[in-house]
């Protein structure tokens, strides 16, 4: 019950009626039955169907004899044998036969399947296939708790839709001044089986907070350079801090050391630092900081020997991701 | 082209992602140099490489390769292999040099 009422509370006033017309034209009767129900035989006791009725809690009870389906009995029924003292009486005897039994077939919408219990009166349908055997048995309690658990699906997906129309609306919940989250992390010098990890973390929090995979990306590849540089140059690691505003994301790798001498050299394709192991790995290529200024839209470098580094890198959030044009002056 | 079938035509070994090998490919980067692999390497691509430490995992993922092909039998750590499978990453290797691992793969693309 709670998560009906759950369910009710957030979606409010917002879901429009057309929503539970479609659904109930689209849902077929197979998906909401309740399939292979309990049966008894015509010439089983009224005291049995008393039994089956009690123990599980039936209010009707579909009666097959050799796999074909003659009738249902119900607690009307039983009352009626109830009053004529007849429980050592036949099902036969009282229940409504096959002519008079009201069906609806398995691949019906469930539409139809609320019409025929409307207009019949009956507490149940008994849902036939196409060679009119009987698959199962419907009510109205079964129709309501099939269409809350498609609305439920329905509206987790329209959620997710909605989530990824909307890039920032994880921020519009969060109401103040000015609203962002930080990230943090701490990246150890030489500690090359770590690497990526950070960069991967914060694309895998930007996604899922909505943001455009080519955003995604840009900030991952620009934001592994930097976390690659503090794991090869630095003498004691370093921080990389995510800011992740609506508007734009501002990424700060800084460290203690050692210092870039010439940072207009460094920006240079093809100048590294780095050493015979780091290259060996691949790394020292020339190329991270060209790469991170392919990535950025904006790119500040602050460094002094024997202070450390602040690398600067700023994303404009974007509908599609891409980066903003570059202004020509 | 399915990752899969090339798996077959190419006579590859899969160290790692077997259950992600229905995925298009839609071509290939080569290169050793991790920055130029971050840089030009797309979504869907084979990334051909020598290179066998964890951090080619990290890279892959990052950029989303559809899959790393390891060359010439080079040996790859347990490391490596069990930070691919992680991460969901396919992680293949080829008994030949990679001219001609690529040469079959152009014929089929």
């Amino acid at each position: 019950m709670t998560q009906q009422f759950s369910l009710f509370a957030r979606m409010g006033k917002d879901l429009p009626a057309s929503v539970l017309q479609e659904l109930m034209f689209e849902l077929r009767v197979s998906r909401v039955m309740t399939s292979t129900p309990i049966t008894i035989s015509s010439q089983q006791l009224m005291e049995d169907v008393k039994t089956l009725m009690r123990d599980h809690r039936f209010s009707g009870i579909p009666v097959v004899d050799d796999g074909e389906l003659v009738g249902i009995v119900s607690v009307q029924d039983l009352i009626h044998a109830f009053e004529e003292q007849a429980l050592d009486a036949p099902v036969q005897r009282f229940m409504t036969p096959r002519d008079r039994l009201i069906t609806v077939m398995v691949e019906e919408p469930v539409f139809e399947a609320l019409k025929r219990l409307e207009q019949t009166g009956v507490g149940r349908l008994l849902v036939l296939d196409a060679e009119r055997h009987l698959v199962g048995m419907l009510t109205k309690g079964d129709i309501v708790a099939g269409l809350l658990h498609a609305l439920e699906a329905a509206y987790h997906r329209e959620e997710e839709l909605e989530r990824q129309r909307h890039p920032r609306r994880f921020f519009e919940a969060l109401v103040s001044d000015e609203t962002s989250l930080v990230m943090r992390y701490r990246v150890r010098a030489n500690d090359f089986a770590s690497g990526g990890r950070a960069s991967a973390q914060l694309k895998q929090a930007l996604l899922q907070m909505g943001a455009a995979p080519q955003l995604a990306r840009r900030v991952a590849i620009a934001t592994y350079e930097a976390e690659i540089n503090l794991i090869i140059h630095t003498l004691d690691g370093g921080y990389i801090v995510a800011e992740i505003r609506p508007e734009r994301i501002i990424v700060v790798a800084h460290d203690m050391g050692p210092g870039i001498a010439n940072v207009e050299l460094a920006r240079k394709v093809g100048y590294s630092t780095a050493s015979p192991l780091a290259r060996e790995m691949g790394f020292g290529a020339g190329m991270g900081l060209t790469n991170i200024e392919r990535c950025t839209d904006e790119l500040n470098i602050w460094s002094a020997v024997g202070v450390g580094t602040r690398v600067e890198m700023i994303f404009n959030v974007t509908e599609d991701g891409a980066r903003a044009p570059v202004e020509h002056s | 082209m399915i990752l899969r079938d090339i798996v077959t035509q190419l006579d590859l070994q899969v160290l790692a992602g077997e259950g992600a090998l229905d995925q298009e490919v839609t071509g290939g980067y080569i290169a050793d140099l991790l920055s130029c692999v971050m840089a030009g390497a797309q979504p869907g691509q084979l990334w051909f490489t020598l290179q066998t430490h964890l951090n080619i995992v990290a890279v892959a993922s990052l950029v989303g390769v559809a899959a790393i092909v390891i060359t010439e039998a080079a040996a790859v750590g347990p490391e490596t292999i069990n930070r691919a499978a992680g991460e969901g990453v396919v992680l293949l290797r080829s008994a030949e040099p990679t001219f001609e691992t690529v040469m079959k793969l152009a014929r089929l693309l």
